[in-house]
């Protein structure tokens, strides 16, 4: 079977299981909506979330950044796990005890506040919302790429898919298909690894395998990276860093924090029957996302290897154009791949200089996607490649659409305009708004943003700022009060918009960076992207001064923060 | 009565936050001490054909990670026991 029939049919088989799945997990109350009935076992969530949390990003872009950045791309590892030990030590089980649906209710409640509330729903949306965008995105280039159809048809009929079983289902339905497109990912992700680690090394296990010699050699794989890499005048791979210490430790931090604070993470702890299960259900979500994020950075170093190989297979001898392997030449016609003959000699001279580099561009994403062609893998595998990357994107934006949604009906409907409303009309009012939430995220997929590009670091900005501040001292101090609260989060949102803008550009518009883009003018080196660790200390900072000069909060907020504390504590307070 | 419980869920509190400090100095120390301040002084060292400080960067740190959130789990369930807060002994 051809390349494009066989992707057509392993693409075609998980959506059917997605689709089985939403008719068989319908949401019959509010409750099945928002928290899928509460009774996920842990385990099972875990694995849910460890879907949820892999975006596009996680299984397209990640291992090509470790690969053209070597030591410098760790902090997207470090960053992007760590941040679970925080989610899974300072709000999961608490969260979980407060046993309620969404996180600006838990805000709203805390600091006894529909303002407090109402704030968290903002940021909550645009956080979820600047991230939805860049899952429309990768399932649109998913299936350009993979089925050549249009992006626009690719487009549709995602949104079609998860229109399905988010609306239908609610979070009963994304929980069971997230668990799907967790084994489609994790097995899609790994077996080209296995294949591509065994070549090179002979070891099974990438992780193994990065760290052994070459087949048929006595040389380690690192060692003979660093020395390929370093021959074109590239930064050792293994030590190449990411600007200064403190910058690497400040992006580090900030994506750790902004982790802990994405709301669609969350609220997947508020699906597990006891406080006990949301403690164990996050060491298995890190679990099953640490199987992809430790084979990350093996695959980005042997694709770097196996692409360098493929055009200097050895010291000064290069590839000529016409003898081009297959992939380069389907890879050029993506744009994702380019080659200028500059010195007009016929051969591919790829170097660090750019005056003298002839493969003037080669996209981060290739290295995931490109992967098993290079390495000369079976067709089946780049199909499952495929349905990988679709199933990662899928099962986050789901999840993200599934917060949208509950804030609008939950908070905003039911908490704050129309409490009135029964619980019937509340469920048809989510199923309403996830709807709606379906439509914009696919009209911004289909008009992306000019600032799309940078929304994905300022999520995770405006998530460490806002939300993880106040949850946390919702969480660990009886004495932060509402004033304190909501001017800590417009304090720490508002100072990391105005960093990343003076820098980026007024909402990315280019040319109203009134400091520009430069290195010169960074606070104390630090890139914006990795700014929202300085606005959650701005955030914590105003919070505590705030609420030392306003009234303590009452007595039943004490009282339900001491009940959340222990978890066979029951909350007898008349607040709740 | 009241206040013997009280200090006793405050020594719960404590245990845990205790326990807390202690699984975040091990985070920080495997991330940002061995993955990035010390990482240059420890690549002078070799874990198979890893330079040492690299290998907890991309490697060490987030095997330890899934570790801490287990061990976490595992200790605070003995802690809730013990002060029989545990959600069974309901």
């Amino acid at each position: 079977m051809d390349l494009q029939s066989l992707t057509y049919l392993v693409v075609g088989a998980t959506f059917a299981l997605y689709i089985g799945i939403a008719i068989v997990a319908r949401a019959g109350s509010t409750r099945d909506f928002y928290i899928a009935g509460g009774g996920v076992n842990p385990v099972a969530n875990g694995m849910a979330t460890a879907a949820d949390w892999m975006s596009a990003a996680s299984f397209i872009s990640m291992a090509g950044m470790i690969a053209f950045m070597g030591y410098g791309g760790s902090v997207f590892l470090m960053g992007w796990t760590g941040g679970f030990v925080i989610l899974a030590l300072l709000l999961a089980p608490y969260l979980r005890k407060y046993g309620k649906f969404t996180v600006p209710e838990f805000i709203g409640d805390r600091y006894y506040s529909k303002s407090a509330r109402g704030v968290a729903v903002l940021c909550l949306i645009i956080c979820s919302i600047t991230y939805v965008i860049g899952q429309m995105k990768g399932i649109g280039v998913a299936f350009s790429r993979f089925l050549e159809v249009d992006y626009e048809t690719g487009l549709l009929a995602g949104m079609c898919i998860v229109f399905f079983y988010a609306v239908l289902g609610g979070m009963k339905g994304i929980t069971y298909t997230q668990i799907a497109q967790y084994c489609v990912l994790i097995f899609a992700y790994t077996i080209p690894a296995i294949f591509i680690s065994l070549q090179l090394t002979g070891f099974a296990l990438p992780q193994i395998g990065l760290g052994s010699m070459l087949s048929g050699t006595d040389v380690y794989l690192l060692d003979r990276l660093d020395q390929v890499v370093s021959d074109l005048g590239f930064r050792e791979y293994t030590t190449d860093s990411r600007g200064s210490t403190l910058n690497m430790v400040a992006f580090t931090l900030s994506l750790m924090i902004g982790t802990a604070g994405l709301p669609h993470v969350i609220v997947r702890f508020f699906t597990v029957p006891k406080v006990r299960d949301a403690r164990t259900s996050a060491g298995w979500a890190l679990l099953f996302i640490a199987i992809l994020y430790t084979t990350a950075p093996a695959v980005a170093a042997m694709a770097r290897l196996n692409l360098m190989s493929t055009v200097e297979p050895e010291s000064g001898q290069y590839l000529s154009y016409e003898e081009r392997p297959q992939w380069f030449r389907n890879w050029e016609v993506t744009g994702l791949l380019s080659f200028e003959d500059k010195n007009q000699d016929g051969l591919i001279q790829y170097s660090a200089h750019s005056v003298s580099n002839e493969l003037v561009k080669v996209d981060n994403d290739i290295i995931v996607l490109a992967n098993p062609e290079i390495a000369k893998l079976p067709n089946w595998v780049i199909a499952l490649v495929a349905a990988g990357g679709l199933a990662a994107a899928l099962s986050t934006a789901a999840g993200l659409l599934l917060a949208i949604a509950s804030a609008i009906s939950h908070d905003l409907l039911k908490g704050i305009f129309r409490p009135e409303i029964s619980e019937r009309q509340e469920l048809l009012a989510s199923r309403v708004s996830m709807a709606l939430a379906v439509l914009v995220a696919g009209y911004l997929g289909f008009n992306p943003p000019g600032f799309a590009a940078g929304t994905v670091a300022l999520a995770f900005g405006l998530a460490a700022s806002s939300i993880f501040p106040a949850l946390m001292m919702g969480i660990f101090s009886m004495r932060i009060s509402k004033e304190g609260a909501v001017a800590g989060m417009l304090a720490g949102i508002g100072i990391t918009l105005f960093y990343v803008f003076q820098h980026k550009g007024i909402m990315f518009i280019p040319g109203t960076a009134f400091l520009g883009d430069l290195t010169a003018n960074w606070f104390f080196g630090i890139e914006p992207n990795a700014f929202g660790v300085v606005g959650a200390v701005i955030n914590f900072s105003v919070a505590f001064t705030v609420s030392a000069i306003t009234r303590p909060p009452p007595e039943a907020v004490k009282k339900m923060v001491a009940s959340i504390r222990v978890p066979n504590l029951k909350n007898d307070s008349s607040l709740v | 009565m009241r206040d013997s419980n009280d200090d006793r869920m405050a020594k719960y509190w404590s245990k845990n936050v205790s326990l807390m400090l202690r699984v975040f100095l091990i985070w920080f120390v495997v991330s940002f001490g061995c993955g990035i301040v010390f990482v240059d002084w420890l690549n002078q060292f070799r874990f198979g054909g890893y330079p040492m400080g690299f290998w907890f960067a991309q490697q060490g740190s987030v095997f330890v990670f899934v570790g801490l959130v287990f061990y976490y789990a595992h200790k605070m369930s003995s802690i809730d026991r013990e002060f029989g807060v545990d959600e069974e002994a309901d």
